[in-house]
């Protein structure tokens, strides 16, 4: 028989689960577990300064490596900032698992101190929840927590441990398996014909990926099938590097800033093959407008997708790789000169316009210099706003994973802490974080973390001192009534990333900001480098809010 | 249980079906569920659980209204990890009948 307390048997279960980084922030309610923490050698834990960065720090963990990773936080306000990292990570479909110290049970529903129902809070953001009850609970719902995270669609799980819990002594007999994922459903063999015909049929096909091709591994199937029916390849936001964005096939991003030709194509299309997407609104503009005269075969792991915005001729319930590696035999290799050729005179008609890509002291500019810098092997993450569709836009992806983006909830400051566990999981990578100004300052006390653990992480900071998808939506659709969207005052984001530790360069100042940025990028280690932007420069084509794909402006 | 977060469409005119499901005994599923309705304005009619057997499982029966939703709203409760099972029956079912005479 082994014995032990609640929180040892906790860390022993995440050892026995392969969980070798933790990121967190310790509080009253959690102490019984950061002292059992304390007595292993086999999980690293890196201390955030703020749980919501901790969450973070996790999903960059989980969207580098595919595997459920785990931050920790105490009861109350710490396990409410830690709100906006699973919500990010439920609509994103990242596997993470959540653990929260509670309150004793005695005290629970006494509105004691730092007492807060996270278990109610998160019941709409997680795949699933847990309150713990007893220590002989753990012994199933640790490995419980971990086979729902990672099975089917990953997503969040929260596990709330109330400190007697974590206090308690259990003796049992063996310790649980570590958590494998569930089985994939089997898939329906005669839709998959159906589907497969469908292709060989069409004349104008177009090929939808999602990011559950890059969860589910399959990205290099993905580009099989498109190479072998020639179908060319539109990729949503959380996609993208799904297919090498240079691949003569790949028409790029689709959706609210996508090319104009992108969203022609689509346009055209007589079947839409989608895999591993929902058809959400900013990929899809307006729902009843979007391929008007495609057939849809959809393909998802997740049964409530298929048919829940557009309804599908078929739809294919099935892990995407499974599902793919059956269609590839059944589908005709198919040259399409006629639909190809066409696609490609759209493409030269409306091509992704890209002003000033060849100065570094302009936006694209400056993504594409950074590119230049780099090879395939950098993990590129962004925060929200116009600096992340610039470099959705114009930086050349070529790998699955080398892009990490909050695409579903959108949040500003998931950047630099995503950074962070990326370079936590994979340290031999150069991980670059792009950032605005207006992102920037709402985790910018990780560079604290950032700083202590010294990792290869370089911010570039876009600095327009603005909220400037605000400011842009202000000029273009509220008569130019621009309110609380410009800064009054200008931090000096230099001195501050110094202040913190982390070396910086202001490229407004460098002679010659190309060079300047290759040499920093080169160096190992964290660093800010600063460059400021012109606030007039706004995001485009960009199809209003609301409006069909094809009705976008500019570009 | 929830407050309502939108309007709910107008759902009269709908014929009332009667869902019945199969979950895991912990406190916790009903608003798991309930939320699941809530947070899309459909609305629950009638609402009735309680333990089988062994208690380690409920019942939960549900009068709801057969909109266009429907579909989406099944598929999003088999997706919970604690709905075990999900059946549809007609309004003729009994079982919200009989507790009528509790109402009036």
């Amino acid at each position: 028989m082994m014995r032990m307390t609640g929180a040892e048997l906790i860390v022993r279960l995440l050892e026995r689960q392969g969980v070798r980084t933790i990121c967190g922030i310790p509080g009253g309610a959690i102490l019984p577990l950061y002292d059992a923490l304390s007595q292993t050698d086999k999980i690293h834990h890196v201390l955030a300064r703020h749980e919501q960065g901790a969450g973070f720090m996790a999903q960059g963990m989980a969207r580098v490596s595919g595997q459920p990773e785990v931050c920790f936080a105490s009861s109350g306000p710490g396990a409410t900032n830690l709100v906006t990292a699973i919500a990010d990570a439920c609509l994103d479909s990242i596997p993470m698992v959540a653990i929260t110290g509670q309150v004793p049970q005695s005290m629970i529903g006494t509105d004691a101190f730092q007492e807060v129902d996270i278990y109610g809070i998160t019941v709409p953001i997680t795949k699933h929840n847990f309150l713990v009850r007893s220590a002989q609970e753990l012994l199933e719902v640790i490995p419980d927590a971990f086979r729902i995270a990672m099975s089917g669609r990953p997503g969040p799980v929260l596990v709330d441990v109330p400190k007697d819990v974590q206090n308690q002594v259990i003796e049992f007999a063996d310790f649980p398996p570590p958590a494998e994922p569930d089985k994939a459903p089997e898939i329906d063999m005669g839709a998959l014909e159906t589907a497969a015909r469908m292709i060989n049929e069409a004349e104008r096909p177009v090929l939808y990926l999602g990011g559950g091709v890059v969860s589910s591994g399959a990205s290099s199937l993905a580009v099989t099938l498109a190479e072998q029916a020639s179908m060319p390849t539109t990729m949503t936001l959380m996609a993208l590097g799904a297919m090498p964005m240079d691949h003569p096939l790949s028409i790029g991003m689709l959706g609210m800033h996508g090319a104009r030709h992108t969203n022609f194509v689509l346009e055209e299309a007589d079947l839409l093959v989608v895999v591993g997407a929902r058809f959400d609104d900013r990929a899809i503009g307006r729902a009843a407008s979007f391929c008007p005269n495609a057939k849809i075969v959809h393909i998802d792991i997740d049964r409530s997708e298929l048919h829940k915005i557009k309804t599908a001729h078929v739809g294919l319930h099935s892990d995407v790789r499974t599902a793919l590696e059956a269609l590839l035999p059944r589908v005709k290799v198919t040259l399409r000169e006629h639909w190809l050729s066409h696609v490609e005179s759209l493409k030269q008609r409306f091509p992704m316009q890209l002003p000033g890509a060849d100065d570094p002291r302009t936006h694209y500019g400056l993504v594409q210099a950074v590119a230049g810098a780099l090879d395939d092997s950098a993990v590129i993450t962004t925060d929200v706003g116009q600096h992340q569709m610039w470099v959705a836009q114009a930086y050349p992806f070529r790998r699955p994973r080398q892009w990490l983006t909050s695409g579903g909830l959108g949040t500003m400051g998931f950047g630099m802490p995503a950074a962070i566990g990326a370079a936590l999981a994979e340290p031999e990578r150069t991980v670059v974080c792009f950032s605005g100004d207006g992102s920037f300052k709402m985790n910018i006390q990780e560079l604290a973390t950032l700083a202590e653990q010294g990792l290869n992480v370089k911010i570039v900071l876009m600095n327009n001192n603005s909220l400037g998808l605000v400011y842009q939506q202000q000029n273009l659709f509220y008569g130019k009534r621009v309110f609380a969207s410009k800064y009054r005052g200008a931090p000096d984001f230099v001195k501050i990333a110094e202040g913190f530790g982390i070396p910086a360069v202001n490229l407004d100042d460098a002679e010659d900001p190309r060079t300047t940025l290759a040499q920093v990028l080169k160096q190992p280690g964290p660093c800010l480098i600063h460059a400021s932007i012109d606030r007039e420069q706004f995001v485009y084509p960009m199809v209003p809010p609301g409006a069909a794909n094809t009705e976008m402006i500019g570009g | 249980m929830i407050e309502q977060v939108a309007d709910p469409l107008p759902q009269a005119g709908f014929a009332k079906i009667v869902l019945e499901l199969e979950v895991n005994n912990h406190p916790g599923v009903m608003s798991h569920i309930c939320n699941l309705f809530a947070r899309r304005a459909f609305n629950v009619e009638g609402i009735l659980c309680m333990p089988l057997g062994d208690a380690r499982r409920s019942r939960i029966w549900l009068l709801v209204y057969e909109d266009q939703r429907l579909d989406q709203m099944v598929r999003q409760l088999e997706k919970l990890e604690d709905v075990l099972a999900v059946r549809q029956h007609g309004a003729e079912h009994e079982v919200f009948e009989r507790l009528e005479s509790f109402f009036h």
